[in-house]
């Protein structure tokens, strides 16, 4: 008796946990999505669904922009992320943990502080830009801050070690006689990475780029913080909505909206891009 | 293999029609690695070659610097000193996905992420053969490893001993000069280890590849090699077919780590027509067959295989070498009995009886023995 029970004992403080900080919250945020009303007035249950419909053709461009903006800097994260794990899981030597724990050690800085940091070195006058513009580099009116790039660039900046810390788990994991059984086979220096190397750690790209898309494309901060008004994101729009509309519903249509665009298109990416898949296509 | 033979040099054309070119030849070979600021040598310098067609071992301990030298003829480390030459070619400075060998390694290090087809046609592939030919190398090999019909399998669903014939299949489909096992059967049981040996020995008949088979398994070695070179502390300590090796070790080493071995030492009283006279304890004579280099007085190392020894109680005739001891254990080991003897001068020996009748054991623990046996089956090492 005990053996069953066990078990479920283990799961329970986290299950309650979850029950109470997430089901529930859940459940009373979809309720709300379907409410009409205002704050002075209160709101009232009317299952009015065109809150959905309202919020998509409102603020269409700001979802696309946000997709947008996950998207580049996901690209981008794996770009910058591959070579630095690369290079410690098989250059590194015996100092691998002292550059893990660099690139781990801005997450002992606040998120915010680190991005509110950024916008001080790129201001537009300030210690970067300033003395380019002095010496007639740059044109007067040049600037960084209020653009694409520089919330696509906090959002690489911000989530590089999520990427990095799994590819490098997975490099880590291959084992390096395999990478000598590829050259003894005749394969060059290139072809052992691309048939061996690549494949073998593409699981470690996969999850980096679940754990860098999703907050990324949800991310506000940023584009509030680097970008101007025509780098809003979806997640400022809810912020928005919430704190400084008080328009509660709309807020929590755009929550939905933007939580299942995200399960979907997480679902179609496993889908298409099974490990098992892209294996074997990379093993031709 | 076009390239290879055009690569081949003047050398070797100038030989051909010469079968005698060795297969792989090691000069001066040396390794050192920087540790910790010293200089560590795990191969001290290496010189053998490898006839074409040879099943060639390398036997010793873990660390006598076996396995290093493979991975030079393999390419995967640099000699810090010496030559590596392939068919009379120096390749010491070609990588190893240019020379002509195949690997077989200690873990398989199959690729995980490809099917058992994919593995083995990998070389193939990389060597831009014809698809059509890569179908046929690769059915006909798997063939001869005994694995048709499990082509779309992934390593990590077949059985230890499955996955060393991929690996050997994935070697030998490219044809290769030489073919390179490191320990290829050290991770399998002892049933399909002993199963395995005999199935390697079948397709190096079969396919006349040369073999260099690395291993700390003595057995192994004695059972599938022409020959064998016995390594310790980074230098061959003897050289030679198997009969030699476990008859005749060169040092003492050879013939501790070949088999049992006894050993015992005294000083040549007399040195008569190439046999010395040793006294052991009081009563105990033995007689060894000795180079020049053997004085009266000088000293002599003696070593006999535990089978070549006769247990007695009473004392031998005269013309053989005996040595008084007292018997410190019997263990009954099914098709002999082993005896532990603690001879008169010291030494301590081993002694297998053939359990050739129904009769009991010859003495009990603790009994006085005689032990004796002829003198042609005792060598005397050079120190």
């Amino acid at each position: 008796m005990r053996r069953r029970i066990a078990p479920y004992l283990l799961v329970l403080p986290g299950g309650l946990w979850l029950i109470a900080f997430l089901v529930v919250p859940l459940v009373f945020m979809a309720s709300v999505s379907t409410q009409e009303g205002d704050i002075v007035n209160g709101f009232a249950q009317t299952f009015r669904f065109a809150n959905f419909a309202d919020a998509l053709t409102e603020y269409r461009t700001q979802f696309l922009r946000s997709a947008g903006y996950g998207l580049a800097g996901t690209v981008l994260t794996i770009a910058l992320a591959y070579p630095v794990a690369y290079w410690i899981a098989f250059k590194a030597g015996r100092r691998k943990s002292t550059y893990l724990l660099l690139v781990l050690l801005p997450f002992f800085v606040s998120f915010v502080l680190r991005t509110v940091s950024w916008k001080f070195l790129l201001a537009d006058d300030g210690i970067l830009l300033q003395p380019l513009k002095s010496a007639g580099l740059l044109a007067q009116d040049f600037h960084v801050l209020q653009t694409t790039a520089a919330v696509v660039g906090g959002l690489t900046y911000n989530y590089l070690p999520f990427m990095v810390l799994p590819i490098y788990v997975a490099l880590e994991r291959v084992d390096p006689r395999v990478v000598e059984a590829s050259q003894d086979l005749y394969a060059s220096r290139l072809t052992s990475f691309t048939k061996v190397v690549l494949p073998l750690s593409l699981p470690g790209v996969f999850a980096g780029v679940l754990m860098t898309f999703v907050p990324m494309t949800a991310d506000y901060v940023n584009a509030a913080i680097l970008g101007g008004p025509a780098n809003t994101m979806i997640g400022n729009i809810i912020q928005t909505e919430y704190l400084v509309n008080n328009d509660y519903p709309a807020g929590a249509a755009l929550s939905f909206t933007l939580m299942a665009a995200m399960l979907i298109g997480i679902f179609v990416y496993a889908r298409a891009l099974g490990t098992e898949n892209v294996l074997e296509a990379a093993a031709r | 293999m076009t390239e290879i033979q055009a690569g081949r040099g003047a050398a070797v054309a100038a030989a051909s029609g010469d079968s005698q070119v060795p297969a792989i030849e090691l000069d001066g070979v040396v390794k050192e690695y920087q540790a910790q600021g010293e200089v560590v040598q795990a191969v001290k310098g290496v010189s053998l070659s490898i006839a074409e067609g040879e099943f060639f071992s390398m036997l010793g301990p873990s660390g006598c610097g076996k396995t290093t030298t493979m991975r030079m003829i393999a390419g995967f480390e640099d000699p810090s000193r010496g030559t590596v030459r392939l068919h009379g070619q120096d390749v010491t400075d070609v990588p190893p996905n240019k020379r002509d060998v195949n690997m077989v390694f200690q873990s398989y290090a199959l690729f995980p992420h490809m099917s058992v087809w994919e593995n083995v046609a990998f070389g193939l592939r990389r060597r831009r053969v014809p698809a059509q030919e890569i179908k046929n190398r690769v059915g006909a090999i798997l063939e001869i490893v005994d694995l048709t019909g499990r082509e779309k399998r992934r390593p990590r669903e077949m059985s230890g001993g499955q996955q060393q014939r991929v690996a050997l299949a994935r070697a030998l489909v490219n044809n290769p000069r030489a073919l390179l096992l490191d320990e290829p059967l050290g991770a399998l049981d002892l049933k399909l280890r002993q199963a395995m040996q005999m199935e390697l020995k079948r397709i190096q008949r079969e396919v006349g590849i040369t073999f260099v088979y690395v291993t700390h398994d003595q057995n192994e070695a004695l059972t599938m090699s022409d020959r064998i070179a016995v390594m310790n502390d980074g230098l061959v300590e003897q050289l030679a077919g198997p009969r030699e090796i476990y008859e005749r070790p060169a040092t003492t080493f050879v013939a501790g780590f070949i088999g049992t071995s006894n050993l015992l030492s005294g000083t040549a009283e007399r040195v008569d027509g190439g046999t010395a006279l040793l006294r052991v304890g009081e009563r105990g004579r033995v007689l060894v067959p000795v180079g020049d280099d053997v004085r009266q007085g000088g000293a002599v190392e003696v070593t006999v295989r535990p089978e070549k020894i006769r247990i007695s109680v009473e004392e031998p005739a005269a013309d053989v070498s005996a040595v008084p001891g007292t018997v410190a254990e019997v263990v009954y080991l099914g098709t002999y009995n082993s005896y532990a003897v603690n001879l008169a001068g010291g030494a301590e020996f081993t002694v297998f009886e053939q359990n050739a009748s129904n009769s009991d054991i010859t003495a009990e623990r603790g009994a006085s023995v005689w032990l004796s046996w002829q003198p042609q089956h005792s060598y005397a090492i050079g120190s």
